[in-house]
């Protein structure tokens, strides 16, 4: 075995820059005074969250010096590629997003812990691991530990009721989805001898058995819960409802974004696409489900559970289209879902003062009167979650559905995929607009106006709502990098030895011409 | 680049305006200084047109969004006069909201200044990602103008106007989608090459190009409206504030034609000629249908909305009559429209301000306390029914000679039907005077009415002009009109004489290959080619 090099601790920086972070907050919680605010804690999570960034920064700067860097490391368990690196800066901005949404947060629910921000830390080197892992059981340890901080955030206002039984179901439901996800690499293990993505592809071949055609949808299963795609989503209401919501924020974008991530490792392993029922079903599905839910949500934390249910909808139809640009689209709508989403449960945490008070859409009422900033960003949150042009949700959208009108396998399906799509997309406008109607064209009705933002609300806020409308006008930098990412998945299986890059599945074109 | 600076210069305003202090007075010169210099600007585009030409002119193109996406504009003389009438209705609808609008009045310009940048962009952009981007930037100001600023039941007319929108657009946007994984491109004039010659060698087929017409057709028609998809029109001109209505019916309504005529006709000119018939047949039902729904109207401001069913249903006459001369009143008609319903809706306005009701019983007999008003509203209405010497008449009058040329099945019905528009249009509006205007003052408060004061004359008076200009100097329209309309339907002439060929032509075609086969029974080459030309449509 090969002594493990410099060069693989570079592989894994962020992962421990995160991991040494989260410890740092550990240790020095007990030191403080208990009672008094954990502010300089979130500070320093904050910190090790820029870190993880910088991380990645170094990794990249490596790939540049060194093209040997994206091949497999650590025993061949991690491969920082383009596409990992993506993921590497997405998930420290949203947990850095998220921690500036939280700092104001906890001081108002009176929640005074130091864990609550080494959880965040923990739960991002699980999603960042997600992203660069290429071994299932790696996978299926990275799963573990952001599920695991997750279910212990969600239950984070244990004064409540709801928050409590938010973190219960979450944490029952999702061991089974873990269980789902782990029964499926043992049966990938029965089939194909190995638990590297890199080596299931080649051993498959185009052709494979009904064995690993099993152990795919059951991985599918597991990783459909992690990202509430239907009909796995039964959940997610109930769960959003209850738990803290910054801690929404960040767990309807990272974990979603990363399971996505290993899905997309996972399902282009091969060159076989036998799932394309499956997925094709669940995208329809979550879709539908998702919006005609939302459409009678009073709860906007609900309403917003059901739209992020919705969205996995949308983003499935890239997964659908099983081609090079829809991979690129994929990867495009996690970044741009993350960036309205963190930024709307921003809003709403911000919004509900002390104890979660205020999450029905009536609050809302003339909040555009009140606190200008506020119903500001929300609206564009809202606009981008809609789908209005120079947002981040149109692009990510429009990606979407051209990647699947272009697809080569099963167009008529996917062409009926892309209908169901765009009606939905009418249909979701209607929520959405509720509340920007109740923001701006109703009067208050709560007697007390919302407390001013913090300065850190407000970075987050504001920042969230440069994200959505940068990647909506300027979104050129990002589409490069999401096209690099899709080059580094989709010939996965030629990469490694299989011989016949777009064989029977995917006809030339597709696999062969640069993306735009 | 003047394109670029027409397009943004109210965009960098309503930044600019969004930063000053919440000054009410500031904010109003802010905007109104904004919206005379892109007024000022846009005076360049007919200064500088080259005149007697077809083809877009003042090109930008860019790459915008990777390879494929264009930051692409461009003004012909449909276009360009199109822009004008928006930087004139802005100036002048910001004079009107002066004093009408006194609460979040910051807002209130950042809104009008944003919404007046997309409606620009609508006009110009000549890539259709770009179009489709504009087209829906314009939804969310306009939607928010009525829903914040206007009357009782504005959020329920502002909703009703969003999703209306919304939803006809969402069939463009597959329509665009599709053509983009065809063709390759969202240029519009390369798309339209495209289409062309996919039609002339079909690997199109006439079905599928039907689909891709049909939504677009949708999305525009709402926005038209046409008839019978107005419904949220009256709802939202009632409840919007008057600078809302005036951009409403001005602009905002304009753009369905527009891209009826730049996109349904222009890049798919069969399916229009085949579609023309029901087209048209819903034209006259909204002219007709328009015009009796606002004879019966109690309401000021529901009859003028009305009276816009109605006039926008002779510019879709004479757009699909698929003549030169019909489309050259179209878009002439377009121009008038917005100019004398715009100063309709502004004269509606003041008297709101002054009685805070539209309803007619509360008027009467006011041209004893207002004088002056009376006689711009005289002239507004008389602009609108179409008197000789005024602008509505030369756009009705080139309408109906479109209408009687056309070649589209039972077009002289439609033309004698459509006629009969411009007599109901004179009936109600006269009405209207009538009931304003003439007659005993029933309400005592109404004899000491103020008459309009100098800052609402001076809002009038750049519409009452354009109005005489444009009814004595058409040809100065004419001459860049008529060749953008002409390149736009390049194969007008083409399509008419299919049009009027069609039955005639398949019967001798079948027949004539029946003919051929039979003859040349032992040839099988020429028995498979003889259908393909006579199926061809």
């Amino acid at each position: 075995m090969n002594p493990i090099q410099t060069v693989d601790y570079i592989r894994i920086l962020p992962e421990l820059v995160l991991t040494a972070f989260g410890i740092i907050v550990m240790m020095a919680d007990p030191l403080l005074k208990p009672g008094a605010s954990r502010k300089g804690l979130g500070l320093v999570a904050l910190g090790g969250t820029l870190a993880a960034i910088a991380a990645t920064f170094c990794q990249i700067a490596w790939t540049a010096r060194d093209a040997s860097f994206s091949a497999p490391g650590w025993f061949g368990m991690v491969r920082v590629d383009s596409f990992a690196i993506f993921f590497h800066l997405l998930i420290p901005a949203i947990s850095a997003v998220c921690i500036l949404a939280s700092l104001e947060y906890l001081d108002a629910q009176n929640i005074r812990s130091g864990e609550y921000y080494a959880l965040i830390l923990f739960g991002t080197v699980g999603m960042v691991l997600m992203s660069s892992a290429v071994e299932l059981v790696l996978i299926f340890i990275a799963l573990e530990i952001s599920s695991i901080s997750t279910y212990i955030l969600a239950g984070y206002r244990r004064r409540n009721a709801g928050s409590a039984e938010s973190a219960i179901k979450y944490f029952l439901l999702g061991s089974f989805a873990t269980a789902f996800f782990l029964y499926g690499v043992a049966l990938m293990f029965g089939a194909t001898g190995s638990t590297s993505i890199l080596k299931i592809g080649p051993a498959l071949g185009s052709n494979p058995g009904l064995l690993a055609i099993a152990a795919t949808a059951l991985m599918i299963v597991g990783l459909g819960f992690k990202v509430a795609a239907a009909p796995f989503h039964i959940w997610t209401p109930d769960v959003y409802e209850g738990a803290p919501a910054p801690i929404v924020a960040l767990m309807s974008t990272g974990p979603k974004a990363a399971a996505f991530a290993v899905l997309l490792r996972v399902l282009f392993a091969t060159t076989s696409s036998d799932w394309f029922p499956l997925i094709w079903i669940c995208a329809a599905l979550s879709m539908t489900l998702g919006n005609f839910g939302a459409l009678m949500q009073n709860n906007v934390k609900r309403m917003l559970a059901y739209s992020s249910i919705a969205h996995a909808g949308y983003l499935l139809v890239a997964f659908a289209a099983s081609n090079e640009i829809g991979i690129s689209a994929a990867i495009f709508y996690t970044a741009s879902y993350a960036a309205m989403n963190v930024g709307a449960f921003a809003v709403v945490s911000h919004f509900g003062a002390g104890g979660e008070r205020y999450v029905s859409v009536d609050d809302y009422s003339g909040l555009g009167r009140r606190s200008p900033l506020l119903a500001f960003t929300l609206t564009i949150f809202m606009l981008s979650l809609i789908g209005i042009p120079a947002t981040a949700g149109f692009l990510a959208k429009y990606y979407v559905f051209t990647s699947a009108l272009t697809a080569n396998a099963h167009p008529t399906a996917l062409v009926w995929l892309t209908v169901i799509g765009l009606v939905n997309s009418a249909v979701a406008s209607y929520y959405y607009l509720r509340l920007i109607v109740v923001m701006y064209m109703r009067e208050p009705v709560l007697a007390e106006a919302p407390a001013p933002a913090s300065g850190a609300m407000r970075l987050a806020l504001v920042l969230a709502a440069i994200a959505t409308i940068y990647l909506g006008v300027m979104p050129g930098r990002v589409l490069k990098y999401s096209e690099a990412g899709a080059r580094d998945l989709f010939p996965a299986a030629a990469a490694t030895g299989n011989t016949t890059p777009g064989s029977s599945t995917f006809p030339g074109p597709v696999a062969t011409t640069p993306v735009k | 680049m003047i394109l670029s600076l027409v397009t943004f210069l109210p965009a960098i305003g309503a930044l600019l305006l969004m930063l000053m202090p919440r000054n009410d007075k500031a904010l109003r010169w802010g905007a109104l200084i904004i919206s005379l210099a892109t007024f000022g600007v846009s005076l360049f585009l007919p200064a500088q047109f080259f005149y007697g030409t077809s083809g877009f002119q003042f090109e930008v193109n860019r790459n915008w969004i990777g390879q494929t996406i264009h930051y692409h504009m461009g003004a012909d003389g449909i276009s360009m006069w199109l822009v004008l009438l928006t930087t004139l209705l802005v100036p002048v609808s910001v004079l009107v909201s002066w004093k009408s609008i006194h609460d979040r009045v910051k807002e209130f310009f950042v809104l009008l200044l944003l919404l007046e940048m997309a409606m620009i962009g609508v006009f110009l952009s000549l890539d259709m990602f770009l179009f489709y981007v504009f087209w829906e930037a314009t939804l969310i100001p306009m939607a928010l103008l009525i829903g914040m600023y206007g009357h009782e039941r504005r959020v329920y007319a502002a909703v009703k106007f969003f999703l209306y929108t919304m939803v006809a657009s969402v069939f463009m946007l597959g329509a665009i989608i599709w053509l983009y994984t065809h063709a390759h491109s969202f240029d519009y004039v390369a798309i339209r090459e495209w289409i062309r010659v996919s039609t002339q060698n079909g690997s199109v087929s006439g079905t599928t190009l039907q689909w891709l017409f049909l939504g677009f057709f949708i999305a525009f028609a709402v926005k038209v409206p046409l008839f019978p998809l107005h419904t949220w029109l009256p709802d939202a001109h009632v409840e919007a504030p008057t600078a809302g209505s005036v951009l409403l019916a001005g602009v905002l309504l304009k753009m369905g034609t527009y891209g009826l005529l730049r996109f349904c006709v222009g890049m798919f000119p069969d399916q229009a000629a085949y579609n023309s018939t029901w087209i048209n047949v819903l034209a006259v039902i909204g002219i007709i249908y328009g015009a009796l729904v606002a004879l019966v109207q109690p309401n000021l401001k529901k009859l003028i909305a009305y009276s816009s069913v109605s006039h926008l249903g002779f510019v879709v006459l004479g757009i699909f009559s698929l003549t030169t001369i019909g489309t050259d009143g179209a878009v002439y008609q377009m121009l008038n429209h917005g100019i004398s319903t715009g100063a309709l809706f502004m004269l509606a306005g003041m008297l709101y301000e002054r009685k805070h009701t539209y309803e007619f019983k509360e008027f009467g007999g006011l041209a004893t306390p207002m004088p002056v008003y009376a006689t711009f509203f005289l002239l507004a209405v008389l602009s609108s029914v179409g008197l000789p010497l005024l602008n509505g008449f030369v756009g009705e009058f080139l309408i109906l000679s479109g209408a009687f040329q056309s070649t589209v099945p039972h077009a002289m019905l439609f033309a004698i039907l459509a006629s009969s528009g411009v007599i109901w249009g004179a009936c109600y509006l006269l009405w209207m005077y009538q009931k304003v205007f003439y007659g005993q003052i029933h309400h005592e408060e109404n004899r000491s009415l103020r008459d309009i004061d100098g800052r609402e004359r001076i809002s009038l008076v750049p519409l009452v002009v354009m109005s005489v200009i444009m009814g004595v100097a058409s040809p100065y329209w004419m001459k860049s009109i008529e060749p953008a309309v002409i390149s736009t339907m390049p194969r007008t002439g083409e399509v008419k004489a299919q049009a009027q060929k069609r039955l005639v032509y398949r019967i001798v075609q079948s027949a004539q290959a029946r003919a051929t086969s039979v003859i040349n029974s032992s040839d099988a080459s020429t028995v498979q080619k003889a259908p393909a030309t006579g199926g061809h449509k």
